[in-house]
């Protein structure tokens, strides 16, 4: 890399494909994502990639960044970049469909193998439920409500990777906030959900969700909140 | 080979859980065989005893005694993370266990010394 340019290998194909390299002329403040945009725009116009809102918000630019799943939005070139250049693949443990653009559509599916779905517990007609933001349930919520749906835990994770049927952390953080959602109106539903095959008892707790997190969730913290729920509820007889 | 994405304290701290253990499980068969000598009598078991005074065997006790600690702290960490409520000290519990063998592995060296 000289000051001005970037050499950034990107990753062109399916499953098979190849590494391509591009040089990129390297600006203050560019992000991962300004540099796929540009060589989007001004070399390779059937580059394919997925973005949205360039701000952190939607979770839709996620890649692996030099060996690492992460936010290309909100990834800075220079914080990564050191002696050497940088190269971009599609993430992990996702089926490839064209270049750096991964199907979520198993993300998703996984999401609902874990119950990740709100069951509403009263009627539109009736009044709205009143939870104090300090109510200790509630803010076990907050604390994982954050997420982005970006699918880079799902990228790190060892466990997923190994286990075809492992729901994985997104998965189990969504799961895991609804268990502790006093207005959600099946939450033995969940507990029954995430103990099955593939469930929270899947996790290693080796952590790589927390690690990787672009917003700073704590999925692990969670999965083995999880498991201490579903334990519990099998000695008291509430998980059949 | 290790991924970049796993080059982590939780990950490293698993594989130091599973590599110690497995280590140990090579080492109880031949634990049990040198206990099985005291059948013979007290004069094979003596034997294989002053055989272990060696300095090499005596380094590879040291070497079992750190893999015995490390796989113990580990061990209770995952414990403490699946039964006990925490958030933020996953980190903590890893230094802590690494840090117990290190004391242990050098009370060890010293006893030897």
């Amino acid at each position: 890399m000289t000051d001005e340019t970037l050499t950034v290998e990107i990753w062109r194909g399916k499953d098979t494909g190849r590494f391509e390299t591009y040089q990129v002329p390297h600006r203050k403040s560019q992000t991962i994502l300004d540099v796929v945009t540009w060589i989007q725009r001004n070399r390779e116009p059937a580059l394919a990639y997925r973005f949205a809102c360039r701000v952190g918000m939607c979770g839709s630019c996620a890649m692996t960044v030099n060996g690492r799943p992460r936010w290309t939005c909100r990834t800075h070139v220079s914080k990564i970049v050191g002696s050497g250049g940088v190269r971009i693949e599609p993430l992990r443990n996702l089926p490839r469909i064209k270049d750096l653009v991964t199907d979520m559509t198993p993300f998703f599916e996984k999401w609902q193998a874990a119950r990740g779905r709100f069951e509403p517990s009263a009627t539109r007609s009736e009044p709205m439920a009143s939870i104090p933001s300090d109510d200790p349930e509630r803010r076990i919520v907050d604390a994982g409500i954050e997420c982005i749906n970006c699918g880079v835990c799902h990228a790190a994770c060892d466990v997923v990777t190994w286990n075809p049927d492992y729901v994985g952390p997104a998965a189990l953080n969504r799961a895991w906030t609804l268990a502790n959602d006093q207005r959600d109106g099946d939450r033995a539903g969940v507990l029954k959900a995430v103990s099955e095959v593939g469930g929270c008892h899947a996790c290693h707790t080796h952590g790589s969700c927390v690690e990787h997190c672009p917003v700073g969730l704590n999925p692990t913290a969670g999965i083995a909140g999880l498991k201490r729920m579903t334990l519990s509820a099998l000695l008291k007889g509430s998980l059949s | 080979m290790i991924r970049r994405a796993q080059r982590h304290l939780g990950f490293f701290a698993a594989l130091g859980h599973r590599l110690s253990g497995l280590f140990l499980a090579l080492f109880l068969p031949a634990h049990f065989l040198v206990l099985g000598l005291a059948l013979e009598g007290d004069a094979a078991l003596e034997g294989a005893i002053r055989w272990s005074d060696q300095p090499l065997v005596k380094m590879a006790e040291w070497g079992l005694v750190v893999l015995l600690t490390l796989h113990l702290s580990f061990g209770l960490r995952v414990l403490v993370l699946e039964f006990m409520p925490w958030r933020d000290s996953r980190k903590a519990m890893i230094g802590l266990g690494a840090a117990a063998s290190l004391v242990v592995g050098l009370l060890f060296l010293f006893n030897l010394g």
